[in-house]
């Protein structure tokens, strides 16, 4: 087969003279720099005294290297109205909100994915194609909605702890947020699984149906070992997506209970005294570190999930 | 012997087999339904009462009278107020504005960056990442950095003043009417890359014999791309529309951040729109549809294209 | 006879790899030259330089006399058709015909009467206006003929066209393009793996195996005096039989010995017209034959003078329709015989197997070359 042949490898002799090479590299390099600024001069200025940021050139280097915007941020700036100084208490209200609710949103989509595909029933495309819908919905939509039945879940789990002496954690802003996250996040994690096991080939469930597997044998011990890949993809989208998202930490876990995301943007609108430019900038360097350090370490995944999610099948 | 062994074997499993196998075969469908069920309920029963919202009097608290369209009036008559200009006709101008320049540009420059890394270039390793990071930052961290970036006093303009240009001016980020702009700036900076991926991908699949024959027909490296590629890549397109469409609607958080908040509403979205009438007026049923209608312009978008991906794949 | 194309010493090196060493080929106007070989022996590499889709490392190319080394390939009036079709997805079959002339600048009307014309020849002209998807490999294979047709090149190339379609299109496509070669008489070089389509199409074959040629010929002088081993083994389906044995010279004659395991040596007789001059008794040497060479008694060659007959164990009988192979054993060696259809054996039966030795060809075992 001509596929073999090292030649067919090539997909076009590189016929580019050395001044449209300039130009190539040229213009990319210059949009590097344009998407690198943004970040240079947010870590900058994060290690600048006040007064040079205020006086000096947002691109200059800093001339008094600091890491005092650094230590207020985490630990000493005032966030809004709220009582704990720094945003530590928020960074650790994300970590809180989003270990389970990536856990259990990744944990279901598998099932689901795994149903849809190998246990075919009639109106799988239909149910899947609701779950889907899911992904799009603006969440202005059910807002309102969601506002009212947390009060009511709040006011239930209320009574419940006055009957039972036991907090259920109903009510618990970190909870409600779990409990949203996971049921939205569940259209995204469904599509992911649902493609990748798409083409898992059938005759591995087959092979183990007529060994005598149960269905969550089949899923723990055929499924899920071969879904290593899929299931980093997902992890780190559904990572990515609740530990940046503000709307659903805003409205439904204000105050001490917010998440990183409603912190930084509390500390940075502050319309009241001076504006720390640095403390800001550390702050947000902070909330932005998790979701760029997994980017680091694991990118490809992060492109694939989002492949994934893009182009459907 | 052994015939009866059998025998008996088969029979042994005959009875209690029977209901075992019918709750196996539900079992998929019971591990389904808790999913399908929260999604029912989350997503289209709060939706349908949004919906329900949209046609009640609802203030700061929901109520159940009913006033039929009156909301959806009073949206209308709000659309065509544009002197002095209406938060919805803001929003509504806003969201066309916006969502046209981050649609379009990102497309642009997501072609731009792909065709360009595949030329076959060195360092493609370091480049790709770097026009992909901000994908990783909240939108709320994107706003903060170029709300910095953007800044008269401490960003943009000052820098280029302190380089010699005097007579520069970009305060965009502060002045109500250009702040949409800035939101875009900020917008397409976070999702280019993205736009990118796909489009490189999707130029990666390019069968290299099309290429070869192109050049056997004498066709330049940029007739090349015009006549043969890029109409090629009509799907990716298609899904980068869809999905940067749907994503500019949903845009709350990149407006809050870039432009803080939110002076005179000049800088008013559909989104915050909702919001700020909901949680802020008191007046939950106005905001309810606004939400209905951003979903109808989402639908209208999604549902067509959700069909037809499906669709495709049963044939 | 003019000579189309001329290849001299072409050499084609993928950084220390070298893909191609030194090729010599000539073909005359109208010919249809096909290059056959393994994966990986440098046929498309070799047509990819002809196209001027890859460069050179040394060497020339000519076509109609002109060197076309640095020219870039849409200025060396070649068409190309590929194995995949490469048939552009977003236009049509007409506008994917016209495209090279668009590009060439050739006026509209032009274009369409030429497009008409190449239509007409192919027989599509009812799917002009149909996309590329919209069509099946069969149609695809032929508007790629188009588009290569429409532009009346000095030389065609093909590479592996009809390796996407099924068996019996395959065949039928293969009648196709010999149809079109001889209507048109313009000068083909076509690569392909299957040597049956590189027998059946061409009017001179090059064998070629790690970047090298291993013979150029006719397909009667590739098929029946095969410059070596290699050449012999690749071409014909069975493939031909190869027996290890011994000369045995006696004074001037010269004859084959085999040595079965305990049993007595057959011998064969030296097929004439070989040079047996420089062969010391003892010496090893292969013999080939083909299958076609070994049948049954009743079906050899009336006209054969040198024809050894004796009897041999049946061992596998696979009745294929037009004829029955078996495979017998002789002196311990295997040896596929090609038998009449209806020749009713048994496998362990014992029948005679008669030898066409004029059919047969002598290899020395060291260099793997024929002995002439």
């Amino acid at each position: 087969m001509t596929s073999l042949d090292p030649a067919v490898a090539q997909r076009e002799p590189t016929r580019h003279s050395t001044v449209t090479r300039v130009v190539i590299y040229g213009l990319l390099v210059l949009f590097a720099v344009v998407y690198i600024l943004p970040l240079g001069v947010m870590v900058m200025t994060s290690l600048k005294p006040l007064d040079e940021v205020t006086g000096g050139n947002m691109f200059a280097l800093p001339q008094a290297l600091t890491f005092d915007p650094w230590v207020q941020a985490w630990s000493a700036a005032r966030i809004g109205v709220s009582e704990t100084a720094g945003i530590h208490g928020y960074f650790l209200n994300s970590i809180k909100m989003v270990v389970p609710a990536v856990l259990i949103s990744t944990l279901l989509g598998a099932l689901n994915g795994f149903v849809l595909t190998k246990w075919r029933f009639p109106g799988h495309n239909l149910v899947f194609g609701m779950m889907l819908f899911a992904c799009f919905i603006p969440f202005q939509s059910i807002i309102i909605p969601m506002a009212v039945i947390l009060g009511n879940l709040g006011t239930f789990g209320n009574h419940l702890r006055d009957l039972t002496g036991y907090s259920f954690g109903f009510g618990n802003p970190i909870v409600n947020l779990v409990l949203v996250h996971v049921v939205y996040g569940l259209g995204f994690t469904t599509l992911f699984f649902r493609n990748y096991y798409e083409v898992f080939p059938t005759e591995l469930v087959k092979a183990a149906m007529v060994d005598g597997a149960s269905f969550f044998q089949i899923f723990r011990r055929v499924m899920l070992p071969n879904s290593m890949p899929i299931v980093i993809v997902t992890v780190i989208y559904q990572f990515t997506n609740i530990w940046n998202d503000f709307l659903f930490g805003s409205t439904f876990a204000a105050g001490d209970s917010a998440p990183m995301t409603v912190a930084l943007n509390n500390l940075v609108n502050t319309s009241t005294g001076i504006v720390e430019y640095n403390v800001n900038m550390a702050a947000a360097i902070i909330a932005a570190a998790p979701t760029l350090i997994v980017y680091i370490v694991a990118g490809r995944y992060f492109v694939r999930g989002l492949m994934a999610g893009a182009v459907k099948g | 012997m052994k015939i009866s062994l059998v025998g008996s074997a088969t029979m042994d499993r005959a009875q209690p087999a029977s209901l075992r196998a019918k709750a196996q075969a539900w079992l998929p469908r019971i591990v389904l339904a808790p999913s399908f069920v929260l999604v029912l309920i989350f997503v289209y029963g709060f939706n349908l009462w949004t919906f329900f919202l949209s046609f009640t009097n609802s203030k700061a608290f929901a109520t159940t009278r009913l006033v039929g369209l009156a909301n959806y009036q009073r949206l209308w008559d709000w659309t065509f107020a544009s002197d002095p200009p209406s938060n919805w006709h803001t929003a509504l101008v806003n969201m066309a504005v916006f969502g046209l320049l981050y649609v379009v540009l990102c497309l642009a420059l997501g072609l731009l960056l792909a065709i360009l890394l595949d030329q076959k270039i060195r360092g493609e390793g370091i480049l790709r990442p770097i026009y992909l990071y901000p994908l990783a930052l909240s939108f709320i961290v994107t706003g903060t950095a170029w709300k910095l970036f953007l800044d008269p006093r401490i960003g943009l303009e000052k820098a280029v003043h302190d380089w010699g240009w005097t007579s520069f001016h970009f305060d965009w980020v502060v002045t109500p009417s250009k702040m949409i702009y800035c939101v875009a700036i900020a917008g397409i900076w976070q999702s280019s890359g993205f736009v990118m991926a796909m489009f490189l991908a999707g130029l990666r699949g390019v069968d290299g014999e099309i290429i070869k024959a192109a050049q056997i027909d004498g066709a330049s490296t940029f007739a090349t791309y015009r006549r043969i590629i890029i109409p090629m890549m009509r799907p990716v397109f298609l899904s980068a529309i869809i999905i940067l469409t749907h994503l500019a609607i949903k845009s709350y958080d990149l407006v809050l951040s870039v432009t803080g908040k939110n002076p005179g509403g000049a800088a008013e979205l559909p989104s915050t729109f909702m919001y700020s009438f909901t949680f802020t007026r008191n007046q939950m049923a106005v905001g309810s549809t606004s939400a209905v209608i951003m979903l109808m312009t989402i639908a209208a978008i999604m549902v067509p294209y959700l069909y037809s991906e499906l669709r495709q794949k049963r044939s | 006879m003019t000579t189309a194309l001329e290849i001299k010493g072409l050499c084609k090196r993928f950084g220390t790899v070298d893909v191609l060493k030194s090729i010599d080929l000539s073909l005359d106007k109208g010919g249809f030259l096909v290059l056959v070989g393994p994966s990986g022996c440098g046929k498309s590499t070799l047509l990819n330089t002809i196209a001027g889709l890859e460069s050179v490392s040394a060497g020339e190319i000519l076509i109609d006399g002109q060197p076309v080394n640095g020219l870039h390939p849409s200025k060396r009036d070649i068409a190309m058709v590929f194995q995949s079709y490469a048939l552009y997805p977003n236009m049509s079959v007409s506008e994917n015909i016209a495209f090279g002339m668009e590009m060439r600048k050739v006026p509209k009307g032009d274009r369409e009467k030429a497009v008409a014309a190449v239509a007409k020849t192919l027989q599509i002209e009812h799917l002009l206006d149909r996309r590329p998807s919209q069509l099946s490999g069969g149609q695809r294979q032929r508007v790629a003929m188009g588009r290569a047709l429409v532009r009346q090149p000095r030389v065609f190339l093909f590479d592996e066209p009809l390796s996407n379609l099924d068996a019996k299109l395959r065949i039928d496509m293969r009648v196709e393009i010999k149809r079109l070669h001889q209507q048109t008489g313009t000068t083909t070089v076509y690569v392909t793996h299957d040597q049956i389509e590189a027998m059946t199409l061409a009017t001179r074959i090059a064998v070629l195996k790690d970047g090298e040629v291993q013979q150029v010929g006719t397909p009667g002088e590739i098929y029946n005096t095969p410059a070596n081993l290699f050449v012999a083994d690749f071409m014909g389906s069975p493939a031909m039989n190869l027996l290890e044995g011994r000369v045995a010279k006696n004074g001037g004659a010269a004859a084959i010995t085999f040595v079965a395991e305990g049993g007595s040596p057959i011998t064969l007789a030296v097929p004439s017209g070989v040079g047996t001059g420089h062969l010391k008794d003892g010496d090893s040497i292969i013999l080939g034959i083909r299958p076609e060479a070994v049948s049954d008694p009743q079906s050899v060659d009336r006209n054969a003078k040198t024809v050894a007959t004796f009897d041999a164990p049946v061992e596998i009988v696979e009745p294929a329709g037009s004829d029955t192979f078996v495979v017998t054993r002789v002196a311990g060696q295997e040896i596929t015989a090609r038998m009449r259809a209806d020749a009713d054996l048994k496998p362990g039966q014992v029948a005679p197997f008669a030898f066409n030795m004029e059919k047969a060809v002598l290899f020395d075992p060291e260099s793997g070359n024929r002995i002439r």
